[in-house]
């Protein structure tokens, strides 16, 4: 029987990621299929895969093995991984917890922290546009005693700090408002909002997973305690994520949601992810690197989607802030069209939409929803993201393919025919079920 | 959503797509749902004085399994008696096309239709036949 170990070198030498060298860094899209849901998941860079790759294979120690040289050469890339995700939000290596992904390090933030300043008190304030890894951590929060504030965003889906500010009680513990929205991109006033809860002595987490690499963060000048990010949305591997927890100014405590070893300052317990933590690292390694470049080239490129598909059709609306948005995100409602049958006909293009038929709760989107976008528009809309492998051509192909494809559902749709009669849609007496 | 082969064909190719006068006197109209709810179908009968349903239109604002539903209903009642069609069930059009459970409404709507027309027709020729005799 051949060892498991140690892998012929050769053998991990001509698997995929490096036998053809002749593709640019990163996957290409299943054959035929163009990718613009880069807000739902990314793929894996393959400079991020080679970094990964040695430790899957010969340097496979335990990090937390301090006899052995497997066990330093684990703890080493944790390190360095470490440092570099600390340093796209200018933290230090030691106030980044690893996590399995932003989910965990969102119910950590906010039932850690509840758990932990209940006697200080017990009202939290957040958003109804979160996403549902801070929204039902909430939700449970709320049936265990504690007081939720659902701040809404304005109708560009921008958090208002005034909002938050008049909400805050001196029950207050928590404020947990993400920096960027993922179905529109839209961009929260994060500083201000860290600056208003530093005044009051509030502790403020963010969510920051889908701000990540796309704009600049600091959690020093933008006042933020705890902040949840996640390695698959920015080119690295899925199930990794990290908190950020604040030491000092002030240090900030949780009860741990995961009782074991007690790695990770003894706040999340677990075999460290040695490949997967160093895969996020070299990501946000990457993605500080290039984040000046990337994030111009592809706002072009989603500037040129959303005209052109304008100027191909009309009754588009574009959903969030015009402006205050992340480069690569679109969200756009196609009146007179539902989602789901519009992206059936993208057939070749993987975008996602806030229709209800898309979702298992069959409820449209909560996010638009929450900045007053009516339901009839939220199951219409389609999420265009695009990101580091977006090309032009795709573009182009994506602009023709929407236009044709709204063209033909419309001809199908009894409201487009009701609206071209001059029917207002908003007085018909429906017959719902 | 994933989808069967007898969905997509209705939903790529659908049948008996468009309008007839909704005021013309043979002409049923049925229109079902709310666009908050995001599906609404419009289907459409013309019949013939002996009460056979000559042809069928539909228009439907909805997902893909609620246009191949309405699709296939206006393929399943043309052609057919008043009466027959009448009988038509949602649980046929979702074994039909192999509706997931989440869908199953979409049929339900593609049944309602087929009534909300039928019962169109009748009050407009009930009504016409007391003014008549
Ligand atoms: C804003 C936001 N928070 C949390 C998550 C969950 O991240 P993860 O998949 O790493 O658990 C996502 C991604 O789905 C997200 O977009």
């Amino acid at each position: 029987m051949k060892p498991a170990w140690p892998l012929d070198p050769k053998s991990s030498e001509c698997n995929c990621a490096k036998c053809d060298g002749e593709k640019p860094a990163g996957a290409s899209a299943p054959s035929g299929m163009i990718y613009m849901d880069y807000n739902a998941t990314t793929p894996l860079d393959r400079r991020v895969l080679d970094t990964m790759m040695p430790y899957l294979t010969d340097d496979f120690g335990n990090a937390a093995s301090r006899s052995h040289a497997f066990g330093w050469k684990a703890q080493a890339a944790v390190d360095q991984a470490r440092d570099e995700v600390a340093k796209l939000i200018n933290a230090q290596g030691k106030d980044i917890v690893f996590t399995s992904g932003a989910t965990e390090s969102d119910n950590l933030a906010i039932k850690g922290v509840a758990e932990m300043y209940r006697s200080k008190g017990n009202h939290i304030i957040t958003c109804p546009a979160e996403h549902k890894a801070v929204i039902d951590p909430c939700k449970r929060l709320a049936t265990e005693g504690f007081d939720i504030t659902w701040v809404a965003p304005d109708a560009n889906g921008v958090v208002q700090p005034e909002a938050v500010a008049a909400a805050i009680t001196d029950k207050t513990v928590l404020i947990s408002i993400m920096a960027v929205n993922n179905e529109t991109g839209v961009i929260n006033p994060i500083a201000e909002i860290g600056r208003l809860a530093k005044q009051r002595g509030v502790i403020f987490h963010t969510d920051a997973t889908q701000a990540l690499g796309k704009i600049p963060l600091d959690v020093e000048a933008m006042g933020v305690d705890l902040m949840s990010l996640s390695a698959h949305k920015i080119y690295g591997p899925k199930g990794v994520g990290a908190l950020y927890v604040r030491r000092s100014g002030p240090r900030v405590r949780l009860v741990c949601q995961m009782d074991g070893g007690g790695h990770e300052r003894g706040l999340r317990s677990g075999t460290l992810n040695v490949p997967g933590i160093a895969g996020f690292g070299a990501a946000c390694r990457i993605a500080g690197d290039e984040m000046t470049e990337a994030t111009e080239r592809i706002a072009r490129l989603r500037d040129r989607l959303e005209e052109g598909v304008m100027a191909g059709l009309d009754k588009v609306q574009r959903n969030g802030h015009p402006t205050l948005r992340v480069c690569g995100t679109s969200n756009l409602s196609f009146a007179y069209v539902e989602g789901e049958s519009l992206m059936m006909k993208l057939a070749n293009v993987a975008v996602s939409s806030g229709s209800a038929c898309t979702s298992a709760s069959l409820e449209p989107s909560h996010v638009l929803k929450a900045m007053g976008v009516g339901d009839d528009l939220a199951h219409s809309s389609i999420r265009f993201s695009l990101g580091r492998f977006t090309t032009e051509a795709e573009v182009e192909y994506v602009i023709e393919q929407t236009i044709k494809s709204v063209r033909e559902l419309r001809q199908l749709s009894p409201l487009y025919e009701m609206a071209q009669e001059g029917v207002d849609l908003s007085k018909v007496a429906w017959k719902g079920h | 959503m994933q989808y069967g082969d007898k969905l997509n064909d209705h939903f790529n190719n659908p049948r008996n797509v468009g309008s007839m006068d909704k005021s013309a006197q043979d002409v049923g109209t049925g229109i079902v749902g709310a666009p908050e709810c995001g599906d609404v179908m419009k289907l459409q009968i013309q019949v013939a004085p002996d009460g056979t349903i000559v042809d069928a239109k539909f228009k439907t604002f909805g997902c893909g399994s609620a246009i191949a539903a309405s699709s296939l209903a206006t393929e399943w009642i043309k052609g057919r008696s008043v009466e027959q069609a009448s009988e038509i069930k949602n649980t046929d059009i979702a074994n039909e096309l192999a509706l997931p459970p989440v869908k199953v409404h979409c049929s339900v709507l593609a049944e309602d239709a087929v009534r909300a027309a039928i019962a169109d027709w009748k009050s407009k020729n009930l009504a016409a036949n007391k003014t008549e005799n």
